[in-house]
């Protein structure tokens, strides 16, 4: 057994940087490395254009008959872009040897994982809810219910981040994780395309969509409470 | 102020049906550095990363100013530097971005401290370099930079020297002895002697998972 009797008494310890500091220093690097990585910000937003776009090819142009279908297609396409994005949330972190370190910096990695969330919600999800528009125009929405749609589309894109994000965590060691996450992430994410295609439909109807939109609101403020939790235990457990 | 002590007691960690630990324990004080040593699969990173917390023993407990690092995990990481195999940086970030965010999520990092750090491991010519552009031993060295701005007590570090030319190895050198002068303490996994003064240096042999000579 190795034993000591130095005594030496220095304790080294710089300020350290606070938590808002740090999670603006995470937004600002996740955004800086996606704008580096062009191909992994527009996959999922070419993917839900080009899905969007095809649906008025396979079914009719006729306006009538897209509309009918305009809030489901829309709302399995914002679903399944953002399947898509998710796979990069944490993967290059932990091959890099980023993610232990955030995990070793002293702050939450809680706080440091909703962080990286919201990062990446900025990255697909913003862009999926301004692009969602035009895909509704393509699919028959009248004008009027454009607003509704960009609002249905930002917040159920919040929550399914969220869920996401759960999902990305929990798949880290796995190679070739794409249809495990879709796995665990689809199912949960039901709630969210339920209540996002009521209350696209809704919009377009003219109706009033606001209870479907306070249940996203619900879910989403669900997520932002859970899921950074969530993330944080399945990625501490994967660093082991 | 008492001086920082690291103590590792009755250490068992198993992966799988592997036993890589087996009951290892020492104590380390401020301005000491252990250097472990040990074949491949000894488990000398396994230790480092069970000393930073990152990978949980089944049995026996880490010590760090005698109080268990369970009891404040954040706290004592905040306190510490570890370094694997692979320097922690981002491919398409620069020298300067990564550390920039790495030691600036620690801690508040003025530019001129950070231009200084790198310039110290001599990467003024390629710090606004994409790392990808660089060499392992120039990723080496940014890192290097990263573990002098850092200010933590404990350095865990992983064959710190890989990929290191001879100036690179005397700098890894220069730095722990710095670091043992300001009373922290280095914990270093290597096949190679550490470049720094047998005063200061402690060696274990690791021999699976036992300190070897202990059966």
């Amino acid at each position: 057994m190795l034993e000591s009797t130095s005594a030496v008494s220095v304790p080294i310890r710089g300020p350290a940087t606070s938590a808002l500091g740090a999670a603006q220093l995470m937004l600002a690097r996740d955004i800086r490395l996606a704008f580096r990585k062009r191909g992994q910000l527009i996959q999922p937003l070419a993917f839900f254009a080009i899905v969007t776009t095809l649906f008025p090819l396979g079914i009719s142009p006729e306006l009538s008959r897209l509309r009918e279908v305009a809030p489901g297609v829309l709302w399995v396409a914002a679903l399944l872009s953002s399947v898509l994005a998710l796979e990069f949330l944490f993967r290059d972190d932990a091959h890099d040897g980023t993610l232990e370190q955030h995990a070793l910096s002293g702050q939450s990695l809680t706080w440091l994982l909703f962080a990286k969330t919201v990062a990446h919600w900025l990255l697909t999800g913003l862009p999926l809810s301004l692009m969602a528009p035009l895909a509704g125009l393509s699919l028959g929405a009248p004008v009027g219910s454009l607003g509704g749609i960009v609002v249905s589309v930002a917040l159920g894109s919040v929550a399914l981040s969220l869920i996401g994000s759960i999902g990305a965590a929990l798949t880290l060691g796995v190679k070739r994780s794409g249809a495990l996450l879709s796995l665990l992430t689809l199912p949960l994410s039901m709630p969210v395309l339920i209540f996002g295609a009521r209350a696209t439909e809704l919009a377009m109807k003219g109706a009033g969509f606001a209870p479907p939109l306070y249940l996203l609101g619900a879910l989403a403020v669900l997520g932002v409470t859970l899921a950074p939790l969530a993330a944080a235990a399945a990625v501490r457990i994967n660093l082991e | 102020m008492p001086a920082r002590t690291l103590q590792a007691e009755n250490l068992h960690l198993w992966r799988g049906d592997t036993h890589v630990l087996r009951g290892l324990r020492w104590s380390l004080s401020g301005g000491e550095c252990l250097q472990i040593t040990g074949g491949n699969g000894a488990g000398k990173t396994s230790l480092l990363r069970t000393l930073a917390g990152l990978m949980y023993p089944e049995e026996g407990r880490i010590l760090w100013d005698g109080e268990d690092i369970r009891r404040d995990l954040p706290g004592f990481q905040g306190d510490l530097a570890y370094i694997g195999h692979e320097p922690p940086l981002k491919l398409d970030l620069t020298a300067w971005e990564n550390l920039h965010y790495w030691i600036g999520v620690r801690r508040r990092l003025g530019d001129a401290e950070l231009q200084q750090a790198l310039e110290r491991v001599g990467a003024t010519d390629w710090l606004n370099r994409p790392v990808r552009t660089l060499s392992a031993g120039q990723k080496r060295r940014v890192a290097l930079a990263g573990l002098a701005l850092m200010g933590v007590s404990l350095w865990l570090l992983d064959e710190p020297t890989t990929n290191l030319d001879a100036a690179g190895q005397r700098l890894v050198g220069a730095l722990i002895e710095e670091q043992l002068a300001r009373g922290g303490l280095v914990v270093a996994a290597m096949h190679h002697e550490l470049p720094v003064s047998g005063a200061v240096l402690r060696r274990m042999e690791l021999s699976a998972g036992l300190e070897a000579g202990r059966a």
